[in-house]
């Protein structure tokens, strides 16, 4: 299976590498836009700050090639929120490939941001959980979320819902680690693999 | 519900953890890596490596010690000791570190928090407190491996290193540290109150009970520990039974 992790210096891509080969899967990091057209499977992940990652997708004409794509793409965390259509962080336009905008935590007594630690998953609904159960624990590290919608597949709450898993044709996208969330991540990464 | 979660803490110096460490069925006690794995299996939430090499060729230990780590580890980790510029953070970064934490260089030069947050984000980013209290003064931070103080207030100290970005506090108290009496209650709730940050509590912690008390009395999201989880005085698992029969939002 040929695999494209997308290189856009969006932090820390060799944690889901070495998921990926801890899966005994090899994948490429690419910004290279036949490479990325000519993949399997596409890998989006990233951390960091959305309006500095939109930037250098800019620079590297991905915000023209990623929308493209019709192989299964699975954005990480940041790799996901890009995928929205404007993101509260610094005011950044993003890749409008789901209809959602990302929104800022607000912090109270009993939240602090960033939302950071290990959360339930809730009203599971998508191939990308077979085996994964209700209120199963991953690990999240996020200030910024995006709404529930139509485009959801798992909710997470803090305090009110959001979503910790969208998906519009191809493209399935998590909040969470899924490289950093023990045997449930590495179940959702093993069922994308298998989409 | 977001967890409280629990974090074993170990010392490393030139690619292998020091103080002793003794588990059953583990040959290698000496084996970071080896560690990190039967941790994981028990249960921890996260892994913090704390970096004590001194030598010149510490950079190449600690990246191949990240690599190792992160290509087995499937929880977050985080790296610190002796981390002191955006490079620094970069190559722990681009290595598999999950977050990075600074001490000292955030006191030499605290502008370094910001420009590291708008680099990588704040959610890598942790800034590390150690605090020892004296009557006189109240809680101060020290510095240089808690040799020096810097007479800065501890709680001020937290919010300006959570104001200039930082992801997380990782609260030391040197008071405690070894003493196995308990976490520093009334230090920790302070800065919990204070920040809008996760805070992770350090040094002191004896038994469960102290776990219980500084996530029911100063609301810390997170405990950490090192001796009592290498010499198996307390089991992850046990640990976590009994916090979630206290109530205590935890991942089993």
């Amino acid at each position: 299976m040929n695999i494209a992790v997308i290189d856009y210096k969006g932090g820390n891509v060799q944690s889901v590498l070495f998921a990926l080969e801890r899966l005994g899967v090899h994948a490429t990091l690419t910004a290279d836009p036949e490479q990325i057209r000519s993949a399997d499977k596409i890998l989006f992940p990233g951390e960091g700050e959305a309006s500095t990652a939109m930037q250098e997708l800019r620079s590297k004409g991905l915000d023209q090639v990623l929308p493209t794509c019709r192989q299964p793409f699975l954005g990480i965390c940041l790799g996901m929120q890009l995928l929205g259509t404007h993101s509260e962080e610094n005011n950044a336009d993003m890749l409008g490939i789901l209809p959602f905008e990302v929104k800022r935590f607000v912090a109270d007594a009993q939240h602090k941001v960033p939302h950071m630690g290990w959360n339930n998953l809730h009203r599971l609904r998508s191939p990308l959980f077979e085996g994964v159960r209700e209120q199963d624990y991953v690990y999240f590290v996020h200030s910024y979320h995006a709404p529930v919608g139509s485009y959801t597949i798992a909710e997470g709450e803090y305090p009110t819902p959001f979503s910790a898993a969208v998906q519009h044709e191809n493209f399935y996208a998590v909040q969470f680690h899924t490289e950093k969330s023990g045997p449930v991540g590495t179940r959702i990464l093993e069922n994308f693999l298998k989409l | 519900m977001l967890t409280k979660r629990i974090i074993p803490c170990l010392d490393v110096k030139d690619g292998r953890t020091v103080k002793g460490v003794r588990f059953e069925g583990l040959r290698d006690a000496g084996d970071p890596v080896a560690l990190a794995e039967q941790y994981a299996k028990q249960g921890a939430d996260e892994l913090v490596f704390l970096d004590i090499t001194a030598t010149n060729q510490k950079r190449q230990t600690l990246v191949q010690l990240v690599r190792d780590v992160a290509a087995t580890l499937d929880i977050p980790f985080t790296v610190g000791g002796g981390i002191g510029s955006v490079a620094d953070v970069e190559m722990l970064l681009l290595n598999g570190t999950d977050k990075a934490s600074i001490n000292s260089a955030a006191l030499h030069r605290p502008e370094l928090i910001d420009e590291l947050a708008r680099r990588f984000g704040s959610q890598c980013i942790v800034v590390a407190v150690d605090a020892r209290y004296t009557p006189e003064n109240g809680w101060q931070v020290y510095t240089r491996a808690g040799t020096h103080n810097t007479g800065r207030d501890a709680v001020q100290w937290c919010r300006e290193v959570a104001d200039r970005g930082c992801g997380e506090i990782l609260l030391t108290s040197m008071s405690n540290d070894g003493t196995k009496d308990g976490f520093a209650l009334d230090l920790t709730g302070d800065v919990s109150r204070a920040v809008s940050v996760p805070v992770v509590a350090s040094g002191g912690a004896g038994s469960i009970q102290h776990f219980t008390d500084v996530f029911q009395q100063a609301q810390a999201d997170a405990g950490l520990a090192a001796s009592i989880f290498h010499f198996g005085e307390i089991g992850i698992q046990e640990l976590k039974q009994t916090l979630r029969a206290e109530g205590i939002p935890v991942r089993l």
